[in-house]
């Protein structure tokens, strides 16, 4: 548990009288710089760090955008273009929030995953995990309505198939798909209604981001053994250990961020893009941002519209019932010899996914480097699609009453003082 | 960046050459030529404009491009601007004077009694000026076929510099049982391989290049190669200093990183963890 044995002490007379009015140094002392921390936290825990940061950049560069921005269907592309050519340094707000975007996503994709496997879903941390999918899902709305903003090619075939969803829907899909164009097609309205919520949902974001760490700040850090901390000697106070280790991981992904921005800023996104929306001409392929490409092919398995919407829907909100079905007695998948296996398998059937979002929605066979594989794209989404599913739905309760994890030790701080000494871990005794 | 693909079309490229290439390439005549990977002066985190080169380009551009496509995102105060082709302040006026733009009188009428529609010369901050008054007229002198504006034509095609360069020198002579409907030409490189933009760049010293030191024979190839630099430079006018910023920012990063990893490694040297 995250009691630590410090406290905060107001050094001067103001802050004495500060203090007992608004206590909010107390708050950043005791919430952030004193926070008792894990001392066996690995990089795979720093995402959460990153991922703050990275909103602090979409909301920066967004607002300095916005400022210079039209959203209106004959001039919203060309004045993303002049904020690239007449904008002092609007190339580099530009993509750094397009490129941003995207870093987003790679940094919170790497930190659900690393709940995934070290069992941070697990109790007592079940709503800091709900809260978790709760932002993700916003960012997914948030990416998607900032996509469409540009008005090129993809933003509005992008919008178009999107929205198009809604329509699935049986009775009222028709209704509600024009009540979110405000028109009976994507248009001008939609733009700007989009425009307001892409403005809108990062706030929202931000505050359920305060929560997510209100959350986390009751029972604490899990961290890579999945055991509970059982006192001082298993903690360090966050400053400064994890602000400069952290520091340390944030600058390295800001390299491959910068990387992105200067040398590569349109790798990420689509040439259609750059040809301005025309709702007469259809691409030829249309395709969503990268990381909505398993979700998408998920969607295309089933020859149904709503089946897909709903599968496609599903496929993140069976997240949410993961605490509840994973029936193990450990948390972290490093003492589950089987589930750490399934682990990598479901990332594999994911990246699959991904791969085939990006291909053409028809049912020839798949071409995978050179070699064409006797299977059907289609049939191969059914069957990932499928074992998607039954990962979250039958694998992982039966996984976990069947498989005996290996001794879990007794403790933090004794299981890193035996791997300093090269020595056995103590295990807990049973 | 022009060099840069798509992750999609890597994809594409890839299960094209090798999925496609010894069979159904052969077979099917119409899958489209991936680009020629060619060697530009802009490739690379050091990568720079030569800027004689972006100046013939802009001739290219100007005396025969220009004819039918419009280049609206581009003014002509961009030709002086450092990072491009750097025509001399002088030059720069000189040719925004060369060209004719559309205007309004004092009561805001565009034409004159006789119907005319009124001009004054260009300045540096006009854009250049757009063949066609509208989409219409366009396709109406092109056989219904629409000349795309050319401002971001390099960014709107993937592997879009090569792409142009390729599309540019890829006209040929169809093969034989390949049947071209009227008013198309063939090209490999273009869907489909017919494309109503009948070949530009047709003869050798089409273009005449002032005889400067170090200017290049105007032949088909180097034409298409010094447009192709013009059309990547206007569609990314700031590519220069974005990679020089790029290399300094890389350079901060990697020197903070190495000072928080000291720091943390020296933090941390007597927790065990
Ligand atoms: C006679 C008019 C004409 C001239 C001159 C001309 N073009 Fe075109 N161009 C067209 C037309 C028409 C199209 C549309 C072709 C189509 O869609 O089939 C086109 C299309 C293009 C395209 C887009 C191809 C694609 O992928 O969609 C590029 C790039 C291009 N032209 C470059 C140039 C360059 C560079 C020059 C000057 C060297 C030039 N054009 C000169 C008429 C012209
Ligand atoms: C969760 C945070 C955010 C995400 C994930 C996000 C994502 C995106 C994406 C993907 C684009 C399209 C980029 C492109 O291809 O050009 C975009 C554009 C845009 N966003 Fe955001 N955004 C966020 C926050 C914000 C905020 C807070 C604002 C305004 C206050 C904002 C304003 C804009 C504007 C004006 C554009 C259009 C300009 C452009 O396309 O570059 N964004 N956003």
């Amino acid at each position: 548990m995250a009691h630590g044995n410090y406290s905060y002490k107001p050094t001067n007379a103001f802050m004495k009288w500060l203090d007992s009015r608004l206590p909010i140094v107390r708050l950043v002392d005791e919430s952030v710089l004193k926070f008792p921390t894990p001392k066996n936290l690995n990089m795979w825990f720093t995402f959460g760090g990153i991922l703050t940061f990275m909103l602090a950049v979409q909301i920066v560069s967004g607002i300095v955008l916005a400022m210079h921005y039209v959203p209106h269907e004959t001039q919203a592309f060309d004045s993303v273009e002049r904020i690239m050519r007449d904008v002092n340094y609007g190339w580099l707000l530009r993509y750094m929030h397009s490129n941003g975007a995207s870093m987003f996503f790679i940094a919170v994709y790497l930190h659900i995953f690393r709940g995934l496997y070290y069992g941070s879903f697990k109790a007592p941390r079940e709503v800091l995990w709900l809260l978790g999918i709760v932002i993700y899902l916003l960012m997914m709305a948030t990416g998607f309505l900032g996509y469409t903003l540009p008005w090129g090619q993809m933003s509005f075939w992008g919008a178009t198939v999107i929205t198009n969803f809604f329509s699935a829907i049986p009775l009222v899909g028709e209704s509600i798909t024009q009540w979110l164009w405000g028109s009976f097609a994507v248009d001008n309205t939609t733009l700007q209604r989009f425009f307001s919520l892409h403005y809108l949902l990062p706030f929202v974001i931000a505050g359920v981001v305060v929560l997510h760490i209100w959350a986390l700040h009751v029972p604490g850090n899990n961290n890579p053994l999945g055991i509970d901390v059982k006192g001082p000697q298993d903690t360090v106070p966050f400053h400064p250990y994890y602000t400069t280790k952290d520091g340390f991981w944030i600058a390295l992904f800001l390299i491959v961020f910068a990387y992105f921005i200067f040398f590569n800023p349109n790798f990420l996104g689509h040439a259609d893009n750059y040809v301005p929306a025309n709702r007469l001409v259809t691409p030829a392929h249309i395709v969503p941002e990268w990381y909505y490409l398993p979700l998408y092919a998920i969607l295309r398995s089933v020859p149904d519209k709503l089946i897909g919407v709903i599968l496609m829907i599903s496929a993140i909100l069976i997240w949410a019932l993961l605490p509840w079905l994973d029936t193990s007695r450990v948390r972290s998948n490093n003492f589950r010899p089987i589930m750490k296996q399934l682990f990598w398998i479901l990332i594999v059937v994911i990246f699959l996914l991904g791969y085939l979002g990006a291909q053409t929605a028809d049912d020839s066979n798949l071409v995978f480097f050179g070699a064409e594989l006797p299977i059907g794209k289609l049939l191969l989404s059914q069957l990932l699609t499928f074992y998607y599913f039954a990962h979250f739905l039958v694998i992982t309760p039966i996984v976990g009453l069947w498989e005996t994890p290996n001794p879990v030790p007794e403790s933090i701080s004794k299981a890193v003082l035996a791997k300093k000494n090269g020595g056995a871990v103590p295990v807990a005794a049973e | 960046m022009g060099a840069a693909m798509t992750k999609l079309n890597l994809l594409v490229a890839l299960a094209l050459v090798f999925g496609f290439a010894d069979k159904t390439l052969a077979e099917d005549a119409h899958a489209v030529k991936p680009p020629k990977q060619m060697k530009w002066s802009w490739d690379g985190p050091f990568g720079q404009f030569d800027r004689q080169q972006l100046q013939r380009g802009y001739q290219v551009y100007k005396e025969v491009c220009a004819s039918c496509h419009s280049m609206h995102l581009v003014s002509f105060r961009n030709l002086s601007q450092p990072g491009g082709p750097e025509f001399s302040e002088a030059q720069m006026k000189a040719i925004a004077a060369g060209v004719q733009i559309n205007t309004l009188d004092d009561k805001g009428e565009a034409f004159d009694d006789k119907g005319v529609a009124l001009q004054r010369p260009g300045t540096a901050a006009d854009r250049f000026p757009s063949p066609f008054s509208n989409e219409l007229a366009a396709r109406a002198a092109n056989n219904n076929a629409y000349p795309p504006d050319l401002s971001v034509i390099t960014k709107a095609r993937p592997d879009g510099s090569n792409y142009v360069y390729s599309l540019l020198t890829g006209y040929s002579d169809p093969p034989a049982k390949f049947e071209l409907l009227p008013g198309l030409y063939y090209n490999a490189h273009f869907p489909n391989h017919q494309i109503a933009m009948p070949q530009p760049l047709a003869t050798d010293d089409q273009v005449t290049y002032a005889p400067n030191a170090g200017n290049p024979a105007a032949t088909i190839d180097q034409m298409a190669k010094d447009v192709t630099a013009f059309l990547t430079w206007a569609g990314e006018p700031k590519m220069e200093e974005r990679k020089q910023m790029g290399v300094k920012v890389i350079i901060f990063l990697v020197l903070l990183a190495a000072l928080l990893y000291t720091a943390y490694r020296q933090l941390w040297k007597d927790v065990d963890h």
